[in-house]
């Protein structure tokens, strides 16, 4: 059996497709998100941005607008609560947090002021009329590859900077087949549908924050830090995300300044990002230039492999886009160099973004890899096949399992790839040229510690309590059936009550850990309670609840390369006279671990590949060099893909339990990006004989390079 | 946003006498474009005529085969009325290829033609701009200008005009009908809009306070065969980067009469008269139709970043005729 | 000729809104766009706000039928509108067709931009009854013929609803077979319709 719409278990909850238990609350409008829970007496702010990219405030001339109706306060740097200097937060030092702190600008769109009012509309219009004065310093947005202020980190989120093994240059001199060619990404923003807020308020000496939030264990902490509050009186909840995908959770304008407000006028006040603030307050994925080097015999198989990407941040502090983690654990070479490099410039800091590192560094690792099959005159898949590793090419661990090459053979089978007549350029369809093209998937598959209780209430229902957040994943209802199997229930008869701080300590929606940490420390729990309820027979009124944290269990993991793998596939058809592409059908096949819901995770891998899609075709932002901001901070400007630019997208896995998870979970959310837009790129190559290295795949530039004549495929 | 007076209109005189009184005063229409401008800061106006409810929201075909269409006519109606379609698909077609349904629902015919430009810095106050602050410069032409103006703009601005279905009256002749406190009046479409020049906020020659109360078209029995072709970043809800409206009749392999305009190019729908004039009385071709495209485009300027919207032009405009040049001969007559 | 009238000078009206088929009068600063009206003032927060542009179709509700973005119109300007939000497409506790469907095939993740999208699905399919033609629409001269409301035809009608978690395959799923579902209730009352 290679694939399975579902698990070899099929009688449990665990496999069966439910439909989301919140459900009917979002189809009928019922779901409340940050904005949206009603407080009495709530003031509204409204954030001031920066005009300029790089300076000093001179002045800020809030008299004026003290006037104005219904202004309640304005905070700057000036007269806003003092907060924690040096702040680290829980992924680290995060200066960003530090917001009205001091008169230094560090780029267009920074906070310089909150104005609070009793009306949203009242507080807009005085942050429009409030003035403020700069002074301006030169400032440098230009991102480039060659950017004299380029170095190497001493490490990245993803691992180390720079990853060497064996004699590179002399394995690429040894080698009958090279591929050298850079390519390119731009800056991409989230756009997460729901625009960052949160409302906060004082609430008999706890702090109260509704924010938006992948994690509010991390929020909560964070504000607490940042405030320097005990971190037991803060709480912060979030019932409904609209969307994260690595935007969500930090402390940001949105949640410090509506704190700082809620502190000074002593009422609840609520600050919600307009769109433009989303892009330039909320991070970003840097934009990315990577050099990717691929040495290999006549038969395809890999001597030597470099990949040398570098990305972009701000002046605050070191995020970087670990583009070069992507091929680790991919293909076998006997030298193996991998490095990330970063420039810092006067923009805003960007973060992580779905698939953060793999989903641009897929894309040129896959495209090269493109390359080098034809080259080599092998199929792309077989050449795959020919590079399979045994081992970690860098670590040397063995793989906890690895079920890349099952995934390109049902791929392969059930997209029509065999047969596929690898010339390029030479099918047409009336104006469209049409092609095909594949590309591989990864994604580590990680697991962090976490805490649960499970309570048998007394009228036999169940009650799961963990501070997860379902930012459109389903989690709420994975966990109700991981409990449910566990406590061998119905999952009707489980209650899942998550995204709210008080609920202790667990894992954040994000890097594809989430349900794989909930569900452990669920499964734990909720097995101890069964047990103890198969002893006695008799509830106590308020029921019996067990606790779990899987700290130690999770600790206690045997070091192995952990990874989800896939098989992205697209068809494509181009016309070249007016740079149209569009994409006709894409298939993926994962290998992600055991898939709880088959439902809602085929919505999060096709997804995952429509923002491949997206990523290929359409997204990227213009930042102005002379301003320093950016061009199309809208949802006009800054395209992501629309409904019509979306055809038959089809995810589908193999069996693929992980073997040391106790449901046999890796995670999903990340791995259907991951690859999608080098399978775009390598079918538009298919089509039209031209190869495009920098995305996104622009009308402009398909009409620049045109379509090579057939037999003269160039690159 | 300021804050600001609201005031229905119910008769268009009422409507030009609320805005003459009042010179910080807009007439409301759908609203797409003004509120949205209203909210980045652009657009700071005391009062607000709402206009939606005048009766001029018919659409109706004249006596001599034209068509006449109110100025509060919605896109959507427009889009959808039989006779639009039948006797010029080519603006039924503009129509749709614009906005997304729920803006088509609001948008109405008079305010489409008065859209701001979709110029990054138009809409952002705190970048100079000539349209927006005449004099503090043009922030596109040494900034980010991929979508911007190749032909007819100035050193002031090279913004150009968003709609898609000003493209299709502009291949239509049609005509602009206004009216303000001193009386009716009328703009031939190749009058209404003004050259750039360095004037780039002075838009239109409609007079001050005058308020559009519809667009006529006179008869063209070409325009039954015409149709609008847009290219654009995504698949749809997007501005174009190029388009084309284009009507044609060809009679025995010749080209009896051509219409051709071209959208997203210049800072108003440009009607390429260039290319009509080589077109007529000549082969009805693809080579032809790539001269004529060609010669018409001749006059383009391009900036570094947006050469490509010449081919693509050209491109469209070969496309878009020789598709009327198949569909027309020889199974359809010249009557249709 | 009309002279100005007091609300020509003042900043705020007392107005009626008609939302759901119930009156609302209240109090608006003309700055208050009807999207703020109902999530500030009426607590209908069903209705969502994702650009405030118009750029997002997340706002959608139905006014006089017709589907309109709630953001880029003032409260006051939709005074003597009937309006329609996600609170009130269903028939009581009955989803409606549209809503069932984008529940049981998972047309969304998030949900933000759901409400928006039931509510122009609602109207894609009137829309489409009524013989709009679309982008998508090959030939849009009347004698061709009313489209076929086909996956490219409800990809193009949708497309002015972004969702950005990309339940977009699922969505159009979930649209036609709802499309199905209102013309078999709809048999005895298919002139309404046209």
């Amino acid at each position: 059996m290679t694939t399975a719409t579902g698990t070899t278990r099929t009688t449990g909850a665990v496999g069966t497709a439910r439909t989301r238990v919140e459900g009917l609350d979002k189809v009928t409008g019922k779901a409340r998100y940050a904005g949206e829970v009603p407080f009495a007496d709530l003031a509204h702010g409204w954030i001031v941005v920066s005009t300029v990219a790089r300076g000093r405030i001179r002045s800020i001339d809030d008299a004026p607008v003290r006037e104005m109706p219904g202004v309640l306060a304005v905070l700057h740097h000036g007269n806003a609560p003092r907060l924690q200097e040096n702040f680290v937060g829980t992924m680290g030092p995060d200066p960003v947090a530090e917001i009205l702190q001091r008169d230094r600008v560090p780029h267009v769109g920074a906070p310089v002021a909150l104005v609070v009012a009793e009306t949203s509309e009242q507080a807009r219009e005085a942050a429009e009329a409030l003035v403020v004065a700069y002074d301006t310093e030169p400032h440098d947005v230009a991102f480039d590859r060659e950017h004299p202020g380029r170095y190497t980190p001493e490490a990245t989120v993803q691992g180390p900077a720079v990853t060497e093994k064996g004699d590179l240059e002399a394995g690429l001199a040894a080698s009958a087949v090279v591929v050298d060619e850079l390519y390119t990404t731009p800056e991409q923003h989230h756009n997460a549908m729901e625009p960052h807020a949160a409302m906060a308020r004082w609430d008999g000496g706890r702090l109260e924050v509704v924010d938006t939030s992948q994690g509010t264990m991390m929020t909560a902490n964070d504000l607490a830090a940042l405030f320097q509050l005990d971190p037991e009186s803060v709480r912060v909840r979030s019932e409904h995300v609209g969307g994260g995908f690595g935007s969500k959770g930090w402390v940001r304008a949105h949640n410090v300044l509506a704190v700082m407000a809620a502190t000074v006028v002593g009422r609840p006040v609520r600050v919600v990002l307009t769109r433009r603030q989303v892009f330039s307050l909320t991070g970003y994925r840097s934009p990315t230039a990577q050099r990717v080097r691929l040495g290999a015999d006549a038969d395809g198989r890999l001597r030597a492999l470099d990949h040398d990407g570098i990305s972009l941040t701000s002046t605050l502090t070191e995020f970087v886009e670990a583009t070069g983690a992507f091929g680790r654990a991919m293909y076998e070479a006997e030298a193996l160099r991998t490095a990330n490099h970063v420039v810092a410039l006067d923009v805003p800091t960007p973060t992580f973004m779905r698939a953060p590192g793999e989903a641009p560094g897929s894309f040129a690792l896959e495209s090269a890899l493109d390359e080098l099959a034809e080259k080599c005159g092998i199929d792309p898949i077989e050449l795959r096949a020919r590079n399979e590793p045994a081992v970690g090419p860098v670590t040397g661990l063995p793989f906890a399992d690895r079920e890349l090459l099952t995934c390109f053979r049902e791929g392969a089978r059930r997209f029509g790839w065999d047969g596929r007549d690898p010339r390029p350029g030479v099918r047409r369809e009336g104006r469209w040229l049409l092609g095909t093209g594949t590309a591989a998937a990864t994604f580590p598959a990680g697991v962090a510690p976490s805490t649960a209780a499970v309570t048998a209430e007394a009228d036999g229902s169940f009650t799961v309590r963990i501070n997860a957040a379902d930012v459109g994943t389903g989690a709420r209802t994975a966990i109700a059936q991981v409990a449910a199997d566990a406590l061998a229930a119905d999952p009707q008869r489980v209650r899942v009550r998550i995204g709210d701080s008080d609920l202790g300590r667990a894992w954040l929606s994000g890097g594809s850990m989430g349900t794989r940490s909930w569900g452990w420390a669920v499964m734990a729990a909720a097995s101890e309670l069964r047990e103890r309820l198969a002893l006695s027979a008799d509830l106590p009124p308020e029921g019996i609840t067990v606790r779990s944290d899987t700290t130690e269990a999770v600790g206690a993991l045997a070091e192995r390369e952990r990874h989800s793998y896939g098989a992205q596939f697209a068809e494509v058809a181009v016309d070249v006279g007016t740079g149209e592409v569009r994409v006709r059908r894409m298939l993926g096949i994962f290998a992600a671990g055991r898939i709880v819901n088959p439902l809602t995770a085929r919505s999060q891998f096709v997804g995952g590949m429509i923002w491949g899609l997206s990523m290929a075709l359409h997204e990227e932002a213009f930042r102005d060099r002379v301003s320093g901001g950016l061009a199309n901070g809208d949802l006009a400007g800054y395209h992501f893909a629309a409904n019509a630019d979306v055809p038959v997208i089809e995810a589908d896995w193999v069996h693929d339990p992980d073997p040391d998870d106790p449901v046999g979970i890796k995670g999903i959310g990340e791995i259907g990006i991951v690859g999608a837009a080098a399978a775009i790129a390598n079918a538009v190559r298919h089509a039209t004989g031209v190869r495009h290295r920098a995305l996104p795949i622009r009308p402009d530039r398909v009409l620049a390079a045109g379509a090579a004549p057939e037999g003269t495929a160039r690159a | 946003m300021r804050e600001f007076g609201y005031q229905r209109a119910h008769d268009v005189a009422g409507a030009v006498a609320l805005l003459d009184a009042a010179p910080e005063a807009r007439f409301l229409g759908g609203g797409t474009n003004l509120v949205d401008l209203m909210k980045t800061g652009v657009e700071r106006p005391a009062l607000l005529v709402d206009v939606t409810e005048l009766p001029l929201d018919g659409i109706e075909v004249t006596a001599d085969g034209g068509l006449c269409v109110g100025a509060t006519a919605t896109n959507s109606d427009l889009a959808a009325h039989p006779e639009v379609r039948r006797r010029y698909p080519a603006l039924a077609e503009a129509v749709l290829a614009g906005a997304s349904g729920q803006l088509r629902n609001m948008a109405t015919v008079g305010g489409n033609l008065l859209q701001r430009t979709r110029c990054g810095y138009f809409a952002d106050t705190a970048r100079p701009c000539n349209k927006r602050t005449p004099g503090s410069g043009c922030s596109a032409r040494e900034g980010v200008h991929h979508n911007h103006a190749i032909l007819g703009a100035s050193a002031h601005c090279v913004a150009t005009h968003p709609s898609d279905m000003a493209v299709a009256l502009a291949a239509l002749d049609a005509v602009v009908s206004y009216e303000t406190a001193s009386g009716t009046g009328e703009l031939a479409w190749e009058d209404f809009y003004l050259p750039v020049g360095d004037t780039p906020h002075r838009e239109t020659a409609l007079p001050p306070g005058a308020l559009i109360t519809g667009v006529t078209l006179p008869p063209a029995p070409v325009a039954a065969r015409s149709r609008y072709r847009k290219v654009r970043e995504r698949a749809s809800y997007a501005f174009a980067i190029g388009s084309a409206a284009a009507a044609l009749d060809v009679r025995d392999g010749v080209v009896h009469e051509v219409r051709l305009a071209f959208g997203a190019v210049a800072s108003r729908p440009w009607r390429a008269r260039t290319a009509e004039r080589a077109l007529t009385g000549g082969p009805a071709t693809a080579a032809a139709f790539a001269a004529a495209a060609d010669a018409e485009l001749a006059a383009a300027e391009p900036l570094p970043d947006n050469a490509y919207k010449v081919p693509l032009l050209r491109n469209v405009t070969v496309a878009l005729l020789s598709e009327l040049a198949d569909r027309t001969e020889p199974t359809e007559g010249a009557q249709r | 000729m009309v002279p100005p009238t007091s609300s020509a000078t003042e900043t705020s009206s007392g107005i009626t809104l008609n939302v759901n088929g119930e009156k609302h009068t209240l109090p608006v600063d003309h700055r208050t766009t009807l999207l703020d009206a109902l999530r500030e003032r009426l607590d209908l927060t069903g209705t969502k706000k994702g650009c405030d542009q118009g750029q997002c179709g997340a706002c959608t509700v139905l006014v006089d039928g017709r589907r309109t973005l709630s953001c880029l119109k003032f409260a006051v300007a939709a005074e003597g509108r009937e309006i329609t939000t996600i609170e009130g497409v269903a028939d009581g506790d009955r989803l409606h067709p549209v809503q069932q469907a984008f529940l049981d095939l998972d047309g969304y993740q998030c949900g933000y931009c759901t409400p928006g999208q039931i509510c122009s699905a609602i109207a894609v399919i009137e829309e489409h009854a009524a013989g709009w033609p679309s982008a998508a629409t090959a030939d849009v001269r009347p004698e061709a013929g009313p489209p076929p409301l086909d996956a490219d035809e409800i990809r193009e009608r949708m497309s002015g609803n972004l969702c950005r978690c990309g339940a977009y395959v699922a969505i159009v799923g979930a649209v036609a077979r709802a499309t199905e579902e209102v013309r078999a209730d709809a048999v005895p009352t298919e002139e309404a319709l046209a």
